[in-house]
C-alpha cells in the first residue's frame, strides 16, 4: 500500500533520513522504533508532505505522492496524529472532530463515525462541548485520534500516542489502535519510543538508528532479538 | 453637561467605532492567521471608497434612480477591494511566505504596498479633496433623534451589526470558518486535516478587504469628501483598535475599536478636540501596561 524508496530528507543543509527503504502492506499494523533523534517523526511528516523528500520516491497504492501538496495527501487517504497531539485548543471537542471531517461532505456517514468514535472513547462524548485544550492528555490523545479516524484514512500515521500518558491508558489506546485495525480494516503505521508495548501489538517492524532503518522483522522476532533487548527494550 | 450631549457623545463615539472596528477585523483576522501586521490594509478602505465614488458617479449620469446608485456602486466598490485584497496577498505576501522570509521582510512589503497604493491613488486620481455625494437621506422617522444621532450616523451603525452578526455566522458555523481558527491555532495540524492553508489566507484577506470597503463607503458618505490619504490615519487608529482589544482575537478588534472610538469622542466632547488623538494613544500605552496583549487577547504561554 505503501512503499518509500530510498528517501532522503533534509532540514536545511542537515540530512535527516539517509535512503530510508519501508514497505506498508494493506491492513497490518506496522511500527518504528528507534532512539530520540532517529528522524521517526520525520519519516511520517515525510510521508505527510509536511517535509518533502529531497530524493526518493514514496508510492501509496502504487502512485507516487512525493510532489504532492500535504492537504491533496489527507484526501488520498493517509491521515496522521503527529507528536504531542496537537489539539486545536480553542475548538471545542466536537469542533476538533469536525474538522477531522474537512474533506468530506457524506453528512449521514460522518454523523455514523461520530457515533463510532463516541462508543469507542465515551469521554469524548461526555467532554463534547469543552475546549480541547482542557482535556487532560489522555484524552487529547483519544480525541486525537478520533479526529484522525474521522478523516476515515485508508492509513493511519500514529507518531508516539503513548507520550506523556500514565501506563493504563497507554494500554487502553493500544487496544483501541488494535479494534481500529480490526474493525475498520485501517492500515496502521506506528512510531513509537515504548518499543515492548509497540512490538507487541506490531505485525511487523523496522527499527531506527540516526537517519537508516537498521533492521526490520517480524513484531515477535524483533522483540525477541536480543540486540533490539539490549538497545529499545532494558532486558 | 446635559444628558443629551452625553448621549450624543456616545453614539457619536459608537459610529467612530464602527469605522474602526470594520477596519481592525481585516488587520486582526490576517494576523490570526499569518501573523502579518498588513499595513496596507488602510489602503483597501480608501480604495473602496474611490470606487465607491467613480462608479456612482457614472451611475448617476446615466441616470439610475438612487437605491440603484447605491446598491451597485457598494458591490462594485467591494468586489473590487476584495479583488485588490487578495492580488495584494499574492503579489507581496505569498511569494515572501513560500521562501520562508523572515517576519520583518513581510512587514516591509506591506509598508511598500501601502506607499505604492497610495501613490497610485494619487497619481492615478488626484492629490485634492473629492467631494462624496451624500447618499444616506434624513429619515423623516427618525427626525426626533436626530439631535443625538444623525441618520447616517443610524445607517453606519446598524450596517456594523450586521456585518457583525454575517462575520460571526461565518466564523462559528461554516466550515471554511473552523478551518480558519483551526489555521490560526496550529498551522501543520490543519493541513494534516486537509485544510488548503493558501486558500485560508486567501479568503481571509477578501473577507477583511469587503468590511473595509464596507467602512470606506460609510465614512465617505458620512463626512462627504474623500482623498488618497484617508486610509493612512484610518488604518493606523484601526490597528491601534486591534491592538488595544488583543491582536488575533475578533471580538477584542471590535470591543477595542468601540473602547477606542468612545475614548476619544468624549475626550474631544468634554475637553478638547486638539488632544484627541493624544489622549487616545495615551490610553492605548495605559491599557497595555496593564493588559500588554489587549482587553481580550491571550497571553503568550511558552512551554519551557
Amino acid at each position: 500500500m505503501l512503499k518509500l524508496k530510498n528517501i532522503q530528507t533534509f532540514y536545511g543543509n542537515i540530512q535527516v533520513l539517509k535512503d530510508i527503504n519501508m514497505e506498508v502492506k494493506q491492513g497490518e499494523i506496522i511500527t518504528l522504533i528507534g532512539a530520540n533523534g532517529a528522524g521517526k517523526s520525520t519519516i511520517l511528516m515525510t510521508i505527510s508532505g509536511i517535509v518533502p523528500p529531497r530524493k526518493g520516491d514514496i508510492l501509496f497504492q502504487g502512485n507516487p505522492i512525493q510532489n504532492i501538496n500535504p492537504d491533496k495527501i489527507v484526501a488520498l487517504g493517509i491521515s496522521q496524529v503527529p507528536e504531542g497531539r496537537r489539539i486545536f485548543p480553542y475548538l471545542t471537542v466536537m469542533e476538533n472532530l469536525d474538522m477531522g471531517t474537512f474533506l468530506r461532505n457524506d453528512v449521514f456517514e460522518i454523523k455514523k463515525d461520530m457515533d463510532y468514535v463516541f462508543q469507542l472513547f465515551p469521554i469524548l462524548s461526555e467532554r463534547r462541548n469543552q475546549p480541547g485544550g482542557t482535556l487532560s492528555g489522555g484524552e487529547q490523545q483519544m480525541l486525537a485520534i478520533s479526529r484522525a479516524i474521522m478523516a476515515r484514512p485508508k492509513l493511519l500515521l500514529l507518531d508516539e500516542p503513548s507520550l506523556g500518558l500514565a501506563p493504563i491508558i497507554t494500554t487502553q489506546i493500544f487496544n483501541i489502535i488494535k479494534k481500529i485495525n480490526r474493525e475498520n480494516n485501517t492500515t496502521i503505521f506506528l512510531v513509537e519510543q515504548n518499543a515492548s508495548l509497540a512490538l507487541k501489538v506490531a505485525d511487523r517492524g523496522y527499527v531506527m538508528e540516526t537517519g537508516e532503518i537498521i533492521m526490520t522483522d517480524t513484531g515477535d522476532n524483533l522483540f525477541n532479538n536480543k540486540d533490539v533487548k539490549k538497545a529499545y527494550l532494558g532486558i | 453637561m446635559d444628558f443629551d450631549f452625553l448621549t450624543y457623545l456616545f453614539f457619536g463615539g459608537l459610529t467612530r467605532g464602527s469605522i474602526y472596528a470594520l477596519i481592525a477585523l481585516g488587520y486582526t483576522m490576517v494576523y490570526g492567521i499569518v501573523e502579518l501586521i498588513n499595513f496596507a490594509h488602510g489602503e483597501i478602505y480608501m480604495i473602496g471608497a474611490f470606487t465607491g465614488l467613480i462608479i456612482s458617479s457614472v451611475l448617476t449620469m446615466l441616470g439610475l434612480p438612487i437605491l440603484a446608485i447605491v446598491v451597485l456602486s457598494a458591490l462594485t466598490a467591494i468586489i473590487y477591494s476584495c479583488a485588490y485584497g487578495y492580488t495584494m496577498e499574492k503579489i507581496a505576501y505569498k511569494p515572501l511566505r513560500d521562501s520562508n522570509a523572515p517576519r520583518l521582510s513581510a512587514l516591509i512589503s506591506a509598508i511598500g504596498m501601502s506607499l505604492f497604493l497610495q501613490n497610485y491613488v494619487l497619481l492615478a486620481q488626484t492629490s485634492d479633496f473629492l467631494p462624496f455625494p451624500n447618499f444616506i437621506p434624513d429619515f423623516e422617522f427618525w427626525e426626533p433623534y436626530a439631535h443625538i444621532l444623525t441618520s447616517p450616523e443610524l445607517v453606519i451603525l446598524i450596517t456594523t451589526v450586521i456585518v457583525m452578526i454575517c462575520l460571526t455566522i461565518l466564523i462559528k458555523f461554516t466550515k471554511i470558518g473552523k478551518a480558519m481558527r483551526a489555521t490560526s491555532q496550529d498551522k501543520v495540524m490543519a493541513v494534516l486535516m486537509g485544510v488548503n492553508i493558501n486558500r485560508v489566507i486567501s479568503i481571509t484577506f477578501i473577507v477583511g478587504s469587503a468590511t473595509a470597503a464596507i467602512g470606506g463607503i460609510l465614512i465617505a458618505c458620512h463626512i462627504g469628501q474623500i482623498n488618497f490619504y484617508m486610509g493612512f490615519t484610518a488604518g493606523i487608529k484601526a490597528f491601534v483598535a486591534a491592538v488595544l482589544g488583543g491582536i488575533g482575537s475578533i471580538p477584542g478588534a471590535v470591543l477595542g475599536s468601540f473602547v477606542l472610538g468612545l475614548t476619544e469622542s468624549f475626550f474631544a466632547g468634554y475637553f478638547s478636540s486638539d488632544y484627541e488623538d493624544v489622549f487616545a494613544f495615551l490610553f492605548l500605552v495605559l491599557i497595555l501596561i496593564f493588559r500588554p496583549s489587549g482587553i481580550l487577547g491571550r497571553a503568550e504561554t511558552k512551554k519551557v
